[in-house]
């Protein structure tokens, strides 16, 4: 009992001081507070916020530790140091070697986002003097995923604060911020550092580093670590097989290759009624929806096979969820609560519009050939719009109901 | 006109501590005590001083803004202290109880031949009126309007709440009399909600619309009721009424008594001996809790069931409309790693390693701890599966916070009382307080609009 006392005391004695956010977040963090009900209900339901986002964490967890593996294999094999693996369960994929890679590249990315992360979360609950909020324990993990990984950290750390403070606390912090924090922070890399975050340059490890070396006159063979949008926007063939974009043995950003890996960390999402079945279901749908209107305007004959947005519109429609990152946008991004729609039907057109304008920016943008998470960015924007629709529908129910009575 | 209503959206707390359907007479308190806070928005204008001889049934005070509304003493006996707090604002009427009590005698009322207008002016002088309550606003209603109906749930589905079924036997004539009374002061129809299985004592009577109700709570919540048979319109007025203070209507009108007496169900997973206690209204709680004895020594008294009680102390006293006391464990104590191992022993809507989805029939012994700190709202849609009005929950209590009149006004507003938010309160992730953002949301579109 002796570290519950303690804190206790320490807490009583923090109370009211300006550090006293600080030390109840690391407090609140080992222990559930003695906070009891006053007025209102007087006993409450197991969730917190905390526990809300640890389940949306564990969710990530698989791909993280996914992501590690496959940094280290996308390495050695582009090196040609490996054979490419055969499946999910392949004999050089799983190995230490690619694991020490991956842990040498990621986890920097990760001490990184949660270590600026939250230092400028504890800055603002600091001098605002609200309560440290676990909203960027979520965010904190998705940064890391969402990223090349090649990234320089220097940049992240940028990034970051640039993410965590325009995209969240200068509207009040978790709960109140418009933008997805995680995609404000891609966001920023992608139009400060473009450079770094497409290309076939950027997505395994070693690849620019190689080019470096050739360009100062070593004789070496350059890395390729084109991805599958990459090679379809420039209308050139892809190695890849179905099975090998289905288990995540592609090149990518960190977190979002494993689609096999996607889908259940989606369906522990659903099960613990954590995640909103709604979007990711209607996201795809929308995907699917764009992606056959392509297709059928190849089957129409209107574009022929020289034109630029040939590659891409001819991509069989069920296949834009296997590539690029619609399927990790979906899951974990385009579900944040507290930037999605709020009301039901809202989340249905929220998502459909995620997914039809996603694969739209992926087939007509070829220079920077994924619109996931410019479209969620986007329908962040008009969430608010499509839920004020929603709710001006039930207002109208009841004026309806005022004006049958009068009548 | 009977209809029958099926509520899906909603959840059965089940609690420990359930009331045995035993009777006991709970031991004569000595003092009672009126709380005016009890009756929101009055502003009790006193008739009598400290000191002052009182009957069952005569005038304490009346409201100051709407005169006719008069307050009357539960029992017979001496003032002995009138409490203020801060402003001066009288927190507490204390009588000393007679032994015996001895009843004003009000005059039996001919109900056949009494007009409405002759009932209402009856049950204001006789102090019987603030039982009767209004929406919107969730007020004691305004006598010089005229309900479009009148609405009273005589089923009980909140957790450990006095089952209406038991308390109300043996009452059917005062009920009679009381519904009979009632239903001549609107022109609409007097609702009824009750149990459908339950074999309710108000559907052998005349003068009301019985409506048979199934599923989950908030069924039994009169909100309910009144949102899936009537909901109330912008200018629109309906009364809303306990059962077991039609009770006391009913025997005032057939004896010229006010007899403050009830039935309350006396529960929770702290009580040794949960089970109904017959009692007056405002006694000392402690007269009950010795009988039955408790389980342990830090506990929380709630005047009223755990979702919309009040607080009270040891020595407190019983509420003006309470008919349930409930004692559940105070869980003012750290738990270690309490918000990421997995959870067994509490109630939760989600499955995010809480595991009360394997067990929807088990009973929790749960108690005060928040299970979390207040944060802004985050989660999305898990309110509507447990809020059935047509109305969008999270979008009503965020126009209360940010006091939009006329958005509040839109998305019915006119309609709940803070009771109808009891259960989002309860599972939300947020530790937001529902109940008291719409009780301030109504109390300002009181103040403006009125």
């Amino acid at each position: 009992m002796g570290l519950k006392s303690n804190l206790h005391q320490l807490k009583e004695k923090y109370k009211g001081t300006k550090m006293a956010p600080a030390f109840n977040a690391l407090h609140t963090f080992l222990y559930l507070p003695n906070e009891t009900t006053q007025g209102g209900t007087h006993i409450k339901a197991a969730d917190d916020l905390k526990r809300t986002m640890n389940t949306v964490i564990m969710a990530l967890l698989p791909c993280l530790v996914y992501g590690m593996f496959n940094a280290g294999y996308q390495h050695y094999l582009a090196l040609g140091d490996i054979e490419a693996a055969k499946g999910f369960f392949g004999s050089t994929f799983w190995t230490w070697d690619n694991l020490v890679i991956g842990m040498w590249k990621v986890l920097p990315l990760l001490i990184i986002s949660y270590g600026v992360g939250l230092a400028v979360e504890f800055l603002f609950a600091v001098i605002k003097g609200h309560e440290v909020e676990e909203g960027y324990l979520v965010t904190g993990m998705l940064v890391p995923l969402i990223v090349p990984i090649d990234i320089p950290l220097w940049m992240l750390t940028v990034a970051v604060v640039f993410g965590v403070v325009i995209g969240k606390e200068v509207f009040g912090g978790t709960g109140m911020n418009i933008l997805n924090p995680a995609l404000t922070i891609r966001a920023f890399l992608f139009f400060a550092y473009p450079t770094w975050m497409s290309g076939d340059k950027v997505w395994v490890h070693g690849a620019v580093e190689r080019d470096q070396l050739i360009a100062s006159g070593e004789n070496l063979d350059a890395i390729s670590g084109e991805t599958i949008l990459g090679a379809y926007a420039q209308n050139n063939s892809v190695v890849y097989d179905y099975w090998d974009m289905f288990w995540g043995l592609i090149p990518g950003s960190v977190g979002e290759t494993s689609k096999f890996l996607i889908i259940i960390g989606a369906l522990f999402l659903i099960f613990t009624k954590i995640g909103s079945w709604r979007i990711i279901v209607s996201t795809l749908i929308g995907a699917l929806v764009m992606g056959l209107i392509f297709n059928g305007v190849v089957d129409a004959g209107w574009i022929g096979e020289t034109n630029k947005f040939y590659g891409l519109m001819n991509v069989p429609f069920w296949q834009h969820l296997i590539i690029g990152s619609i399927l990790f946008g979906a899951v974990y991004m385009a579900t944040d609560p507290v930037t999605a729609s709020q009301t039901n039907k809202g989340k249905w057109i929220y998502g459909f519009l995620i997914g039809f304008i996603s694969i739209m920016i992926r087939v007509f943008n070829p220079a920077y050939p994924e619109g996931v998470f410019l479209a969620i960015l986007l329908m962040n924007v008009f969430a608010p719009t499509i839920d004020h629709y929603v709710v001006q529908g039930n207002v109208k129910r009841r004026m309806k109901r005022l004006k049958v009575k009068t009548n | 006109m009977s209809k029958d209503i099926k509520i899906k959206k909603g959840l059965n707390i089940r609690l420990k501590g359930e009331a045995e359907k035993t009777l006991s007479k709970a031991p004569r308190s000595r003092t009672f005590v009126i709380r005016p806070s009890d009756f929101h928005l009055i502003t009790p204008k006193l008739v009598i001083k400290e000191g002052a001889k009182l009957k069952a049934g005569d005038v304490i005070f009346f409201s100051k803004t709407e005169e006719k509304i008069k307050f009357v003493s539960p029992v017979s006996g001496i003032i002995q202290k009138i409490e203020r707090g801060a402003k001066r604002v009288i927190t507490e009427i204390v009588i000393e109880a007679d032994q015996k009590d001895d009843y004003l005698d009000q005059g039996v009322a001919s109900i056949v031949s009494m007009d409405g207008n002759e009932i209402k002016n009856h049950l204001l002088a006789t102090g019987c009126w603030p039982f009767i309550k209004q929406r919107p606003y969730d007020i004691i209603a305004n006598p010089d309007v005229k309900p479009k109906a009148i609405f009273v749930s005589a089923f009980s589905t909140a957790p450990l709440a006095a089952d209406f079924d038991f308390t109300l036997m043996g009452k059917q004539k005062e009920l009679q009399a009381a519904v009979s009374a009632l239903s001549k002061l609107t022109d609409g129809a007097l609702n009824v909600g009750v149990g459908k299985n339950s074999k309710s004592i108000f559907e052998g009577l005349k003068d009301v619309s019985v409506h048979k109700i199934t599923g989950i709570h908030p069924a039994g919540n009169v909100g309910t009721l009144i949102n899936k048979l009537n909901p109330v319109n912008k200018g629109e007025v309906v009364w809303t009424i306990s059962p077991q203070d039609l009770v006391v209507i009913g025997e005032l009108l057939l004896t010229g008594k006010f007899n403050a007496e009830r039935i309350v169900a006396l529960s929770g997973s702290s009580v040794k001996n949960p089970k109904y206690y017959t009692t007056k209204i405002g006694s000392e709680v402690s007269t009950i809790l010795y009988t039955s004895g408790l389980n342990e020594e830090h506990v929380r008294i709630i005047d009223g069931n755990v979702l919309s009680g009040n607080k009270i102390t040891p020595k407190g006293h019983l509420g003006y409309y309470t008919n349930t006391v409930t004692v559940i464990p105070e869980g003012d104590d750290y738990e270690f790693f309490g918000w990421n191992k997995p959870v067994f022993n509490k109630l939760s809507v989600t499955r995010a390693l809480t595991f009360s989805w394997l067990q929807p029939k088990k009973k929790y012994d749960l108690n005060t701890n928040t299970n979390g700190e207040h944060r802004a709202f985050v989660v999305t849609g898990s309110f509507e599966k447990v809020f059935p009005l047509d109305i969008l929950p999270m979008q009503i209590l965020k126009a209360c916070k940010y006091e939009d009149l006329d958005e509040m006004e839109a998305l019915g507003m006119y309609e709940v009382a803070p009771e109808d938010f009891a259960l989002t309160e309860f599972i939300c992730v947020s530790k937001q307080p529902h109940q008291d953002i719409i009780r301030k949301g109504l109390d300002l579109m009181y103040k403006e609009i009125g």
